[in-house]
């Protein structure tokens, strides 16, 4: 979910190679980097892990636009936590990447230049302190839903990064659920915040999980790979079923006029997003594409000196030690 | 590029007496900033007491495509576990 349409690469290799690889996984066997896998399976998986570490390291920017204006030392120091982890578990995800023989630097040109994607959800700006708190409840509890599975994935560095991940997740979905129910219960101006802040990131958390199952078009392959473990709707539904209740005892309206329990399926019916914007989003027509990744080649552009004399530091290290030996 | 720092396997060991284990590997110039940087990465909940870094390049691995020939020798010495003993109850926990 942090990934999105995340294109499956076709395979043609070895029928019987293909169909021993598919009993691994079938069987519930972990693949490992070494091990022999489908060039399709590794494409994709590139693609996957990259585009959710992508995410990771992203996504610390619409978060870390409130760190100098939290409201209280607690909160700051709190936020400061939060936007660490996202790195943390960018870092993560970027190692189970490397493993499959993409190296750090190519997959952060990739993002740098735009040929690889990060999850929509993080080019929407973060207007208030009240958003803060949507996006550790929302944003945070939809990553959970496609994390948790992922625990699962076939793909032994990838779900032990899901693992470690999602242990530190929760603290960022309650922290910002703690945020939104001070402000759900402060004055009338704090509770209006909040509820902006729900009617704003309502829709783009639902976009995160990617397009509806009628147009999602590469999950068959990636769901027999065990790559994907649930179709886009099936955790969209998931996430509505479980925000709903938690927005109400907020005492906070969700922003759609069609949301209705529904006995029959055990779930709610509501509305989709406007696919429209989720698309133009993706292709780089969201309000905040340009800064973000304005922000991202700006720090990796002032930290080239960093980086160029911490290894020319160690490089003239190593040199005084063998030459003393 | 060609001035990737190099890669750090890390090892932490954690508070309850146990050896340290694999967690994950990162970037850094040197072992000193390796070892910084997996504190920052690695431990910050209390997750250990202990952090060891080896530089991915330095490390053998056995071959995944030998796995049988390497492990399936010990699969048919079932009398290496203590299972493997028919011993009556009365002669106590052994």
């Amino acid at each position: 979910m942090y990934a999105q349409m995340i294109k499956s690469e076709a395979t043609d290799e070895d029928p019987e190679k293909l169909a021993a690889f598919q009993a691994r996984i079938d069987a519930g066997e972990k693949i490992e980097p070494k091990d022999w896998m489908p060039a399709g399976y590794r494409k994709t998986l590139i693609r996957q892990i990259g585009q959710h570490a992508h995410s990771e390291i992203v996504g610390q920017l619409p978060e870390g636009n409130w760190i100098t204006r939290a409201p209280t030392l607690e909160r700051k120091a709190i936020l400061l936590a939060k936007v660490q982890d996202e790195a943390g578990h960018g870092l993560y995800l970027y190692c189970a990447a490397e493993t499959l023989g993409v190296s750090r630097d190519e997959l952060t040109e990739m993002l740098l230049d735009g040929r690889m994607k990060y999850s929509s959800i993080f080019n929407y700006p973060t207007l208030t302190w009240a958003d803060m708190g949507a996006v550790g409840w929302l944003v945070d509890g939809a990553a959970i839903m496609n994390q948790v599975p992922l625990q699962r994935t076939s793909y032994g560095p990838y779900a032990r990064a899901m693992v470690r991940i999602c242990k530190e997740e929760s603290f960022h979905q309650r922290q910002g659920f703690a945020i939104m129910m001070k402000m759900a219960e402060g004055t009338e101006a704090q509770r209006r915040m909040a509820q902006d802040a729900l009617n704003r990131f309502w829709y783009p958390a639902l976009m995160m999980f990617g397009p509806s199952d009628k147009d999602s078009v590469h999950s068959a392959q990636s769901m027999r790979w065990r790559i994907k473990m649930n179709t886009n709707d099936e955790l969209r539904q998931k996430f509505v079923n479980e925000s709903v209740p938690q927005a109400k005892l907020l005492g906070l309206t969700v922003p759609d006029p069609e949301l209705r329990w529904n006995e029959e399926k055990g779930g709610y019916d509501y509305s989709e997003p406007d696919w429209s914007e989720f698309f133009a989003v993706i292709q780089g027509h969201g309000p905040c594409n340009t800064d973000r990744i304005e922000a991202r080649n700006k720090a990796w552009d002032d930290g080239a000196w960093v980086r160029e004399g911490m290894l020319a530091h160690a490089r003239k290290k190593a040199a005084v030690r063998v030459a003393a030996e | 590029m060609q001035n990737e720092w190099p890669l750090w396997e890390i090892f932490i060991r954690g508070q309850h007496g146990l050896s340290h284990r694999h967690v994950g590997s990162l970037h850094a110039p040197d072992a000193e900033t390796a070892v910084r940087n997996a504190r920052d990465v690695y431990t910050r909940r209390s997750e250990g007491v202990s952090i060891w870094v080896v530089e991915a390049a330095q490390i053998t691995a056995s071959d995944p495509d030998a796995k049988e020939a390497m492990f399936e020798p010990a699969e048919d010495k079932v009398y290496r576990h203590p299972t493997f003993y028919d011993i009556p109850d009365d002669a106590g926990h052994m």
